[in-house]
């Protein structure tokens, strides 16, 4: 293949990638701007979307089409339950318990999946075949514009609930000051567990559109949540658009990376990409500086 | 401080005397790793518990200490003794020198931080074949020796790594009962205020890091000599994630906290060998437990229990130890 | 000694302080008044080196500290108290003194860890002139309890009594009255005395105007982000604007 066509390639496996990247990190966002907690166990959800599918698929023997909402929405109460049980009782501590109790939650989860359903890796069935469609000497996979299409209407969706809806205005309401919230009758507790809810339930359906491509196991969650967080960081942690790019920009780079210098080296490109950006400019490559009031 | 040296001769003598109740047994190979634990605890309560700075990527430092002491004995004929300053002096050099960007970052973001900086050297140890022998793992390396003395059964490393833990709690306690311990805790209490004082934060915070950097490095070269073979999965996020978890449940700021965490982390699984499979979902429950029931570790929750039990009420200041 | 020129502050859209200029006298007790909101805090974090300035500068003794960091700010000599009292909850009053001489000590990792004579000798002469500072503020008796369970007004006389250990030449107090009752608060206007007789510049930021009037010798207004007036007591009390600013006195 000619060097054309390669970065052609690359570049659209990369905004594969990225867009999977971009919907984790959004669900970092909504939790850390609902709660200005960041969620170790965002991964994990990811890795829940796929791995209950599967189940769902192979054990109850349900149609795609019923197996996946339904896992989202199982997901979704993985969710529930760990704000519930994790979070609510932790509302005050310091940043360091918040921090362990969600890697305990993460890691908690994580070893449930492998007593559930084992260790192996798993592929999902694609969602409409596997036929590749040429496109200007690249080959994309049906599957790749599905993340794409499914990634363009769930970004929309936020986007409509956020600016929108009654819901999504409180939730951005106490993310700007709670206890203003509070004052004008928002139930703040009610809108952090609907950021969970909803985190979860996004990370889950990015798990399931990527499955079939990466294939699924117990500890897919780790490097896909913290690769998620990156993306977030490039976008300042906003739940919008500044997080697209951020996971867009993630992936190509990484895709480029792994096809043209080292496949080997391709996780540590995000990494390194998270450390640049969290020393040089910590706010995002769109955010605002942050100013500590006394 | 009358109080510290009776709990540290006490420390010290459990400690000498303690191989005499298992030389025969399998449980000495497993005290060996407790005393490894236990440095590595110790030298990560300095940063989380002491200085208040979450580190998720310890298990790097641990792993760059085996790896260059490895390397440097095993393919160039290094003399281990010197490896193991040379790592030390790297690796706390080479903590030195991030710490000062990385530091200014609090909280979750150091948290992340920490944990992408590790991962990315767990990548270079897995990827770098040619050094480190990639993920089958890197084997050969000589085992220390002093003199005609040869450190080569498990009754000899036991001596040979507490020496180093003794070495090590002594000289933690004596800094955590120091004006620097005490300009740690301040700046992990008001950080604001302590710096208003006069207390250089940012620095202290990066010498910390440094020491505990170095701290886990001579960690990693015991550990190279003592196992003579290393890989990568020694060394990864998951060890990290151990580490912190030996820290929260001993006690942070808690240096025999820290012992007591690596003691129990490293023991249960050798005890509870039907939970292999188990164990991740027992680290997990185990911290989500621990942070939300008995956040001050088991060294401040098992008094505290004992007090409830028996109708007392808390107790005040005290050393820091 | 301390000299402010044009200080301007903007947040985001509001502008908190704008160009104040005003100069503290050495040996002085000066205080800095005005109704809420009008600056005050931001104007303190400004010259102690907690926030940065959008414009202006900070002159201490001849030297531009704009910008420098708070800890430096110690070095030469500046401290402040808080008006929320920043202590370390978890060590105990004495040892929260003994930070206060942090800077004023120099033992180092080494020495520490090792025990050296040169610094167990110093952390016996730190210990010992951290309880004069406590006698000084008078709450020696206290040395041993876990500072986060001292009452507030004997918190705010350790909050000070740190702040003397390093020296300072200038002390700046962010509201020191609040949350004193009137008995702590005679208290407090004695030692703040005490303190100036030992030679150390003192500005205030009050609300009390009781005790601004009795200690102070030269008194500031702000309102809204601006100076509005400066002098003596009797000048300020006399001044029409700066009556009509308050209508309506505190206390």
């Amino acid at each position: 293949m000619e060097l054309g066509t390669q970065l052609l390639q690359y570049l659209l496996s990369g905004l594969s990638t990225g867009a999977i990247y971009a919907l984790i990190g959004i669900g970092f966002s909504i939790i850390y701007n609902a709660t200005g907690i960041i969620n170790f166990a965002q991964g994990e959800f990811v890795m829940l979307g796929g791995m209950l599918t599967l189940f769902l698929l192979s054990v109850l023997q349900l149609p795609l089409w019923i197996a996946i909402p339904l896992a989202v929405l199982l997901a979704a109460l993985v969710g529930l339950l760990f704000e519930r049980l994790a979070i609510r009782p932790l509302r005050k501590a310091s940043p360091i318990s918040l921090v362990i109790i969600t890697i305990g939650g993460a890691i908690l989860i994580r070893g449930l999946a492998m007593l559930l359903w084992g260790k192996d890796t798993h592929s999902l069935p694609s969602f409409s075949g596997d036929e590749p469609i040429m496109l200007g000497g690249a080959t994309l996979l049906p599957q790749h514009l599905w993340i794409l299409g499914i990634t363009v209407v769930l970004i929309g969706l936020n986007k409509w609930f956020f600016s929108h809806t009654i819901s999504g205005k409180a939730m951005r309401a106490c993310s700007y000051n709670p206890r203003a919230a509070g004052l004008v009758g928002i139930d703040v507790r009610r809108m952090v567990l609907f950021s969970f809810v909803i985190s979860a339930a996004m990370g889950a359906l990015a798990g399931i559109i990527v499955a079939p491509l990466t294939m699924t196991a117990y500890d897919v969650g780790i490097m896909l949540g913290l690769k998620g967080f990156c993306a977030a960081i490039i976008g300042g942690m906003s739940s919008g658009l500044s997080t697209v790019i951020g996971g867009l920009i993630l992936g190509v780079l990484e895709s480029m990376g792994a096809g043209l210098i080292s496949s080997g080296y391709k996780d540590a490109i995000a990494f390194v990409i998270l450390l640049l950006i969290l020393f040089l400019r910590p706010q995002g490559l769109f955010g605002k500086p942050e100013s500590e009031r006394v | 401080m009358k109080q510290e040296l009776v709990k540290y001769l006490l420390f010290t003598l459990c400690v000498l005397l303690a191989p005499l109740a298992f030389l025969d047994s399998y449980l000495l190979n497993v005290l060996v790793f407790v005393g490894i634990h236990t440095l590595l605890a110790v030298g990560l309560n300095l940063l989380l518990g002491y200085a208040g700075q979450i580190s998720l990527g310890h298990a790097a430092f641990f792993g760059l200490g085996a790896y260059l002491s490895g390397v440097l004995t095993t393919t160039y004929g290094w003399n281990p003794w010197l490896t193991m300053l040379v790592a030390a002096l790297l690796v706390g050099g080479m903590a030195f020198a991030i710490g000062f960007p990385i530091l200014k970052l609090k909280g979750h973001y150091l948290a992340m931080a920490t944990l992408g900086l590790g991962i990315i050297i767990y990548i270079v140890f897995n990827e770098w074949v040619d050094v480190t022998g990639g993920p089958s793992g890197f084997s050969g390396i000589p085992n220390l020796q002093l003199g005609q003395l040869v450190f080569d059964s498990d009754l000899k490393n036991y001596y040979l790594v507490w020496s180093f833990v003794l070495g090590c709690v002594l000289l933690s306690v004596n800094l955590a009962n120091s004006r620097i311990g005490r300009a740690l805790r301040a700046i992990h209490d008001a950080e604001v205020a302590a710096r208003v004082v006069g207390v250089n934060a940012r620095l202290l915070k990066v010498q910390i890091f440094a020491l505990s950097a170095m701290i886990c490095a001579i960690a990693g070269s015991l550990y190279a000599h003592v196992m003579t073979f290393i890989a990568p999965p020694s060394f990864g996020f998951n060890i990290s994630v151990e580490l912190l978890t030996m820290v929260v449940i001993g006690g942070l700021g808690s240096i025999y906290g820290s012992f007591l965490g690596a003691l129990l982390l490293t023991l249960l699984p050798e005890f509870l060998r039907f939970m292999h499979d188990y164990d991740i979902v027992f680290y997990g429950g185990l911290l989500m437990v621990m942070t939300i029931f008995m956040p001050g570790g088991l060294v401040q929750g098992i008094p505290d229990l004992f007090r409830k039990l028996l109708g007392l009420r808390k107790g005040k200041g005290g050393s820091h130890a | 000694m301390l000299e402010l020129q044009g200080i301007t502050q903007i947040f985001g859209g509001v502008t908190a302080l704008n160009d104040v200029s005003f100069s503290i006298r050495a040996s002085d007790i000066t205080g800095v008044i005005g109704p809420n909101g009008a600056g005050k805090t931001t104007l303190f974090n400004i010259v102690t080196g907690i926030y940065q300035q959008t414009g202006g500068r900070v002159i201490f003794e001849g030297s531009d500290i704009s910008g420098m960091p708070a800890e430096r700010l110690a070095s030469l000599g500046m401290v402040r108290t808080f008006q929320n009292i920043e202590l370390f909850g978890k060590m105990t009053v004495l040892e929260n003194v003994m930070v206060g001489l942090h800077s004023r000590s120099s033992s180092g990792l080494f020495a520490c860890s090792f025990k050296m004579p040169w610094a167990l000798k110093e952390e016996r002469r730190i210990r010992k002139e951290a309880l004069h500072w406590l006698e000084f503020v008078g709450i020696a008796d206290l040395a041993d309890v876990t500072a986060a369970n001292l009452p507030f007004g004997k918190g705010r006389m350790l909050e000070i009594a740190r702040a003397m250990a390093c020296k300072p030449r200038m002390m700046l107090m962010d509201e020191p009255a609040a949350g004193l009752n009137s008995q702590e608060t005679v208290g407090l206007a004695e030692l703040i005395r005490r303190i100036r007789d030992l030679g150390v510049t003192v500005v205030l930021v009050e609300h009390d105007m009781e005790l601004v009037m009795d200690i102070c010798d030269r008194i500031v207004v702000l309102n809204l982000g601006q100076k509005l007036a400066e002098g003596t007591p009797r000048e300020i009390q006399e001044n029409h604007e700066v009556i009509a600013a308050y209508l309506g006195d505190d206390e």
